[in-house]
């Protein structure tokens, strides 16, 4: 071994964390993860300012007002925008895949989810298909569980 | 402004590098102190109080870090805190600083912090963290895939190519060649820029920074203090600073109050640290800015938002070389966070590096005649952002 790396290793000592969490999910969290498991995305909906809010909120950050009611999105929306990752990380999922922040027709904000179906085998390719304005769909598991991943956006077919 | 005015007297830096592991942690936020305290001709006991500048604790794996370093910044016995705002925590930690002097209550503050973001093997697990367990970080949000997102929805909105931004990149590093404590640094090409690898479209490795080691100080003081020790000081004319929804997706679309691709938090930001600074022409006022820029495409939005020119202009003027030293104004003289990122310093970097342009300290680097400089920072979900002015003279 080079001199230089054996003074390296015996500079370092080696360490890790192990924390656990239960997150409270709360009342609106809640809500929204009910209407996953009946395949409906529900959003927030401010009446004073006219605006509805994915992911949903408790209150309108806007109006400073409790948010009013609820609404159902649209299953299809439009990019905002999008990203194809081609980089492996630590803890995140295998590359490559795309990522989008869509907006569902009715909501006033745009959601991040996975864009799957598509052929990332030509990044460049793959990022003409993902511009901002491009309409999507939502996709849902055959048995959604309750959580975020229920679902992904999928390009429509041609 | 309030009356009672502040100035930096002192500026430290270690060098920044991946490793540095002939120290432990603490030891190199001393290094920064010693240095900047030296730099003031100051010594521990004529600090009255500090602010410890430190981001997220889990790339150096010492949980809340700060009380851990506490004796080796010379704060035991003094009013001592710790500023947390992401990748802006620098200059949060220097307005924190400011303020303190600012309200009259210390007459010298020593702002300091240090970061080794490789001590843990992937910095962007944790930074993927950063995000609520809910509806976000499930999909490989990270500092890399968020701006990624914002990038590909500017490049859209004004036809910027991958290429102007590898220019970004080529000028980066070919200012750090004259900065000491740079990490990267080098003739780079905009080929070499264009073949390094493919990261998240789209960025190449090369359009982003390094995970840097290192630390940095800054001694603020009164104007009383100012006038006896230091001939050239640095003052802080102007600050201002924003905070955003962690919402990216609120920030995209017709109904965003603050457009996330244009980083349009600046424009308040900027308005208030200018209003403070008597700037109203900033690219005529301003000769060196020093910004947060840990990839390639964040200059431009930047420097738009701030208004250094319009909407969509930035990345013409940058190919005609106008932010290249000497040019209208100099774009990060130290090559740049960019170059060189130890994330719970790097706003604090960038401040001390607009400082040593104004006290006529920046060794190879000096833009000549620097009358205002400005550094600014960004942290979380580009949700929190700063400016600071500095000037050769009070106003």
């Amino acid at each position: 071994m080079p001199k230089q790396e054996l003074e390296r290793n015996e500079n370092v000592i080696p360490g890790e964390w192990h924390v656990r969490y239960k997150y409270s999910v709360g009342k609106v969290a809640g809500k929204f993860f009910d209407g996953l498991k009946q395949k409906k995305i529900l959003a927030t909906y401010c009446s004073s300012c006219k605006l509805s809010f994915l992911p949903p909120r408790a209150y309108c950050e806007r109006s400073f007002e409790p948010c009013s009611g609820w609404i159902e999105a649209g299953l299809e929306g439009v990019i905002e925008a999008a990203t194809i990752v081609t980089a492996e990380f630590e803890n995140l999922p295998k590359p490559p895949y795309a990522i989008a922040y869509v907006r569902l027709d009715g909501v006033s904000t745009a959601m991040i989810n996975f864009v799957r179906g598509l052929d990332l085998s030509d990044v460049e390719g793959a990022a003409e298909r993902l511009k901002p304005g491009t309409r999507v769909q939502v996709l849902f598991k055959d048995a959604p569980e309750g959580r975020i991943t229920d679902f992904h956006y999928v390009l429509p077919p041609a | 402004m309030p009356n009672n005015r502040v100035a930096v007297i002192g500026v430290g830096e270690t060098v920044f590098k991946t490793r540095i592991d002939d120290k432990t942690y603490v030891e190199l936020a001393q290094d920064a102190a010693k240095a900047a305290l030296d730099d003031a001709g100051l010594t521990p006991d004529d600090i009255d109080a500090i602010v410890f500048s430190m981001a997220p604790t889990q790339f150096m794996g010492v949980n809340d870090v700060d009380k851990w370093a506490v004796d080796s910044v010379w704060a035991s016995g003094k009013p001592f805190m710790r500023v947390h705002t992401g990748g802006a925590t620098g200059g949060s930690a220097l307005h924190a600083g400011f303020a303190h002097v600012a309200s009259g209550m210390f007459r010298t503050v020593l702002v300091v912090g240090a970061d080794r973001v490789t001590e843990t093997r992937d910095a962007q697990h944790i930074l993927n963290l950063i995000w609520d367990p809910f509806y976000e970080q499930d999909f490989a949000l990270n500092t890399v895939t968020m701006t990624a997102l914002s990038t590909q929805r500017y490049m859209h909105k004004y036809g910027t190519t991958e290429e102007q931004y590898a220019r970004v990149v080529v000028r980066s590093r070919k200012n750090a060649l004259n900065n000491p404590y740079a990490h990267l640094k080098g003739n780079v090409t905009v080929d070499d820029v264009m073949k390094s690898p493919r990261m998240s479209w789209p960025y190449k490795l090369f359009d982003i920074c390094p995970r840097s080691a290192g630390a940095a100080a800054l001694v603020l003081a009164n104007q009383e203090v100012t006038k006896e020790r230091c001939s050239r000081p640095a003052f802080i004319n102007g600050i201002g600073g924003t905070t955003s929804t962690v919402f990216m997706g609120d920030r995209v679309g017709p109904f965003s109050d603050a457009e996330l691709s244009d980083e349009a938090e600046f424009v308040s930001a900027g308005k208030e640290a200018y209003a403070d600074a008597a700037i109203t022409n900033p690219i005529k006022q301003i000769q060196v800015v020093e910004l947060y820029d840990p990839f390639s495409s964040v200059q431009f939005p930047q420097l738009e938002s701030l208004g250094f020119c319009k909407r969509g202009e930035a990345q013409n003027l940058s190919d005609e070389g106008a932010f290249d030293m000497g040019g209208l104004v100099s774009v990060n003289p130290s090559g740049g966070t960019l170059c060189s990122n130890p994330i719970g310093v790097t706003g604090l970097v960038r401040v001390a590096d607009a400082a040593l342009q104004v006290m006529g300290k920046a060794g190879q680097g000096q833009v000549a005649g620097v009358q205002n400089a400005l550094a600014t920072a960004i942290g979380g979900s580009v949700q929190f952002v700063n400016c600071t002015i500095l000037g050769a003279d009070y106003v």
